[in-house]
């Protein structure tokens, strides 16, 4: 399926920036998201071509406005929802709470 | 980071929080061995391991033939290997061709030689246009590659991934390995780059 993903050649996507000395993470949250994925790894949520697919899946508007590791984490709640590991339910609640800082 | 937040928490930055606390409980996720993880491609992994094998190669003519031919197995005899590097193919730099890397479709680069990507090589600009303008990209990156040399562009993949030998500079004949190793950098092995003879 032809995706946004499917950048190469592609026309206006903005000028070509580059960091100096750039950090590996640039936030402590880009680390647990790395991370996250080798933990959920063995338990067999989701393949590594599923997780593509679901970065894939995403609409183009929240594709292109979001970061990289802002896409790895909308792939863990896309597959862990699909696949019953959590509710939406918990997750948005558990989300208030830690916004709320009862965490 | 404590429960007083001396600033409201990012959109990420909460669901992030929201979600390991969730896979934690699950025993799904160990913090600690996430920490651990964290740690070894903030300090153990890295380009100074694709540096190795670029100075290898230039210093040891028997282990360039080999690791031309199977880039992962000269990788592995260096002791580097794992995740995104499991087929690996070393690209060389000659007079002749110039060898730059992309992922068009996302992010694929072969982490156990260069690590974890820079933001640049995973956004949309240089994915889009390291196919359609390889030379155009190259200036901005103050790579001028003559007219009559050929420029390959290799788009990796999740099953196949690409590091490029860069050409060893000139003035370098008396130098170790090591020295040598010193002077390859990460952009060089993308291609984006240039190896000089001094670091």
């Amino acid at each position: 399926m032809n995706g946004i993903h499917d950048i190469g050649g592609m026309h206006g996507v903005g000028p070509l920036e580059v960091e100096k000395d750039e950090p590996l993470f640039h936030a402590e949250w880009e680390k647990r998201v790395f991370g996250i994925f080798f933990g959920l790894a063995p338990h067999g949520y989701f393949n590594l071509d599923e997780f593509r697919h679901a970065i894939e899946r995403m609409g183009a508007a929240e594709y292109l406005g979001s970061s990289y590791y802002e896409h790895w984490l909308h792939a863990y709640e896309t597959l862990l929802m699909e696949n019953g590991a959590i509710t939406a339910e918990e997750y948005a609640a558990r989300c208030t709470e830690v916004a709320e800082g009862m965490d | 980071m404590g429960s007083a937040h001396t600033r409201p928490l990012s959109d990420p930055e909460i669901r992030v929080k929201a979600l390991e606390s969730l896979l934690v409980e699950k025993g799904l996720v160990d913090p600690k061995a996430l920490d651990e993880l964290v740690d070894t491609y903030e300090t153990k992994v890295g380009p100074h391991n694709g540096a190795q094998v670029v100075a290898r190669a230039w210093t040891d003519p028997e282990y360039k033939k080999r690791l031309l031919e199977d880039g992962s197995a000269g990788i592995g005899e260096l002791g580097f290997s794992g995740m995104q590097g499991e087929d690996l193919i070393v690209v060389e730099n000659t007079p002749e061709v110039h060898n730059i890397l992309v992922c068009t479709l996302c992010s694929c680069y072969p982490w156990p030689t260069l690590g974890l990507p820079p933001v640049w090589y995973k956004a949309a600009p240089y994915r889009a246009r390291a196919v359609s303008d390889p030379r155009g990209v190259l200036q901005e990156f103050g790579v001028d590659v003559p007219e009559d040399k050929e420029v390959r562009v290799w788009d990796s993949t999740a099953e196949l991934r690409y590091m490029v030998l860069p050409e060893r500079p000139a003035g370098t004949d008396g130098m170790s390995e090591e020295e040598l190793a010193a002077l390859v950098t990460r952009d060089s092995m993308i291609g984006v780059a240039l190896v000089e003879a001094t670091a």
